[in-house]
């Protein structure tokens, strides 16, 4: 075998705990991307002025500076400025949360207007208050179209963990950086690291289609038998957002 | 400790903009890279040999799914006689080639059927049936796409500053460090970015209107 299998086998907890920050990251930003998104994009479908261009502001603002920028900012620039000094695995988060949910705000928003001018009629019809019309009518539609754009945008989020390591987070692709200055096999460090993320993201588009398959139950929409392994479409999440996905 | 340091910023910012030149040429030749090797991509993706489409599917969904970042330093520590800029240039093309290969093919896709069928009652060969029928018209269907890519492509350059190319972020870096003043510098790289991407994703929207998606 060779010495860098040998060494991340010897390493194994530390490759382990450098899994676990990059999972880490990645589902606590995902969360955060989550909220923001819904909040976000809520806002920009709102009757009042202001919310709409509070909205249209902070979007646009965390989709055009990007996101390594915003990473950057608030662990280099933000202590100096306020003196506080956040943890790297949370400036990650924070990071990741702010730039992705400007993204999913976008998505929200493309969703919400896709869920046809009937099925809300409909509802005013049947007396439903506003809350309530959009909890059981118009998110239930919504989410379905939601769901593969969000995939794309969470590998996306996995694929941008390993800037943790420039902010020395001990993520992953520290570690593996780690082994392969001690076995100098740079090959085959970065092949089994690229492996690894392969392997992450394939997981991931796994349980956002189990996602996309309930949700599709849910409203009695046919589900596709099969369709769980396809691979994610990177042209979807274009098309499926006015205005495309970036 | 203390605020903004106008002074600082006006420092700063001839060298962000000194590197934000390397910036753009780095998005430019980069955008070209992915333009020119996603085409090629898709119509392999269309070959009628097996032996050439499913490898070819399995690169671009390799690529597709893992990092950048760790493209970019793999590249940059394995050609270590390569001028980083270059492997910058390559290395993104190639990661973004994996996405627009994708938007070609679903442009290639919406070429009515009928199409192909006139080429070949027209017995057109292959090369005049793609360059003269069918690629004329999934390249226009797809621009807006490839335009947005090209945007995201722009907003992804900081990554190259990892690898020592001189951009405008690695400028930013610098000038934080050697004045300890990194929230001036990254404020400004960042406004630069906004100031930058914005209008043209705004353009890029007409354009999408213009070509009715």
């Amino acid at each position: 075998m060779s010495d860098f299998f040998s060494a991340f086998f010897d390493e194994l907890p530390q490759v382990r705990s450098g899994l676990w920050v990059t999972l880490e990251a990645t589902v606590l930003g995902a969360l955060a991307a989550l909220l923001l998104s819904f909040v976000l994009g809520l806002m920009s479908i709102s009757r009042l002025l202001v919310l709409r261009g509070t909205s249209r502001v902070v979007v646009e603002f965390f989709r055009g500076t990007s996101l390594y920028i915003q990473l950057f900012w608030l662990y280099y620039a933000m202590p100096t400025l306020t003196g506080y000094q956040l943890d790297p695995l949370l400036c990650g988060v924070v990071a990741f949360g702010l730039n992705y949910g400007a993204y999913g705000a976008e998505v929200v928003r493309g969703a919400i207007g896709s869920v046809p001018r009937g099925q809300y009629e409909a509802a005013v019809a049947l007396n439903m208050s506003p809350l309530h019309r959009m909890r059981k009518v118009v998110l239930p539609q919504a989410w379905v179209q939601m769901i593969p754009s969000f995939t794309n945008l969470l590998i996306q989020l996995l694929k941008c963990t390993p800037l943790l390591w420039l902010i020395s987070a001990a993520d992953l692709m520290t570690v593996v950086q780690q082994l392969r200055d001690r076995t100098g096999e740079t090959l085959t460090a970065y092949l089994t690291l690229l492996a690894v993320y392969f392997v992450l993201a394939y997981a991931l588009t796994l349980l956002m289609n189990l996602l996309e398959r309930g949700a599709k139950r849910r409203l009695g929409l046919p589900t596709g038998a099969g369709s769980l392994l396809r691979s994610r479409s990177a042209t979807e999440a274009v098309a499926s957002v006015p205005g495309g996905a970036r | 400790m203390n605020g903004f340091d106008w002074n600082a910023a006006g420092d700063a910012l001839p060298l962000l903009l000194e590197g934000f030149r390397v910036t753009l040429l780095a998005t430019v030749l980069g955008t070209l890279v992915a333009a020119v090797l996603g085409l090629a991509v898709a119509v392999a993706g269309r070959a009628p040999s097996r032996f050439v489409t499913v490898p070819v599917r399995a690169v671009t969904e390799f690529v597709r799914s893992t990092p950048l970042l760790v493209q970019l330093v793999g590249a940059a520590a394995l050609f270590t006689s390569v001028e980083p800029l270059t492997i910058g240039i390559v290395v993104l093309g190639i990661h973004y080639a994996a996405y627009t290969s994708e938007v070609y093919r679903a442009g290639i896709d919406s070429v009515p059927k009928g199409q192909w069928e006139a080429c070949r009652a027209l017995s057109l060969g292959p090369r005049r049936t793609w360059q003269a029928v069918i690629l004329p018209q999934a390249v226009r269907n797809v621009l807006p796409a490839l335009g947005n890519y090209a945007i995201s492509m722009f907003k992804e350059t900081p990554f190259l500053a990892v690898i020592t190319v001189q951009e405008m972020v690695f400028e930013a870096r610098k000038y934080g460090a050697d004045h300890f003043a990194y929230t001036e510098a990254f404020t400004l790289a960042g406004l630069v970015f906004l100031v930058a991407s914005y209008p043209t994703s705004l353009l890029m929207r007409k354009l999408e209107k213009r070509l009715g998606h």
